[in-house]
């Protein structure tokens, strides 16, 4: 698909400068809400003693993936560069299917909109969407 | 056969029952849009669609959007027969509308979007599934008859 332009970035910090404050809200709504939705998505968390949506460990792990998408909007320039250690544990310690990447960006999308409905306007969804898919494609790198 | 949780059906029925149409539907196509602009590629006598306030305020847009989601008025009333219910509407899409079935993907994506906004924290996990789950049916009923 299409590199981020210029406007891309500029939608993408804007709207993270005003939703960064719940980042970790959005990362355990988000993860729980995968869990949910998606359920075939708990057989990555088997090791966890409950994979229910609303278990402590999703919680605690949306906030860890959330943090690295913090991460990832302050190297938004060089995403394959920045988040080279991020792909490498994907690629061959977690090895988690890319598929799954798309089903979590559409997650976070839709926690974006039920916390920030008056600013998640449609050019606000298309930069977070090409964003996420970016750092989908830089996390999937190293994989093959 | 569709299996549908008591759930299930009491949400579909209920998000659709609440739905304001005259919004929703308009939004969700508008998104659709600007979000996927190779959807475009479909409503090329619609006039002005080269930026989001334009895409936004169209009027074709706007009528169109209230078509789409009165479609789904069958589905929610048919639940236990969305197939059926969707042939013919299928063979339109193909035949004559030569409409990419991923398109409907995207369209429900959107749409999942835009009722989350509208719902706020009512649109819990359990409700995004059931919803989720439906429009699943909906996609795959209208792409059935491509060939």
């Amino acid at each position: 698909m299409t590199s981020l332009s210029a406007k891309d970035k500029a939608a993408v910090r804007g709207f993270w400068d005003k939703v960064s404050g719940k980042a970790e809200d959005i990362g355990s709504n988000a993860l729980s809400r995968m869990l949910a939705v998606y359920p075939q998505t708990k057989t990555y968390f088997a090791h966890w003693k409950d994979t229910s949506p609303n278990s402590p460990s999703a919680k605690k792990h949306g906030i860890t993936v959330m943090s690295g998408v913090a991460d990832a909007v302050s190297k938004i320039d060089d995403l394959k560069g920045g988040l080279l250690n991020l792909s490498e544990l994907h690629a061959f310690t977690l090895r988690v299917d890319p598929a799954n990447f798309k089903i979590l960006s559409h997650c976070i999308l839709v926690v974006m909109a039920i916390m920030f409905p008056n600013d998640f306007t449609p050019e606000v969804h298309v930069a977070m969407d090409k964003f996420l898919a970016a750092l989908a494609l830089a996390l999937a790198e190293k994989y093959r | 056969m569709v299996e549908w949780t008591d759930f299930e059906r009491a949400t579909i029925k209920d998000i659709f029952a609440k739905m304001d149409y005259e919004v929703v539907g308009p939004a969700t196509l508008s998104r659709c849009l600007v979000v996927y602009p190779w959807t475009q590629r479909y409503f090329g006598n619609f006039g002005n669609l080269y930026n989001a306030a334009a895409i936004a305020g169209n009027p074709s847009v706007a009528k169109h959007g209230k078509t789409i989601l009165h479609g789904l008025d069958r589905a929610v009333q048919n639940m236990d027969n969305i197939k059926e219910t969707y042939a013919d509407l299928s063979v339109l899409h193909s035949e004559k509308l030569h409409v990419d079935p991923d398109n409907f993907r995207l369209l429900s994506d959107c749409l999942t979007i835009v009722v989350a906004a509208k719902m706020g924290k009512a649109f819990t996990g359990d409700v995004q599934a059931a919803f989720q789950k439906f429009l699943s049916v909906v996609v795959s009923s209208l792409g059935r008859q491509y060939h």
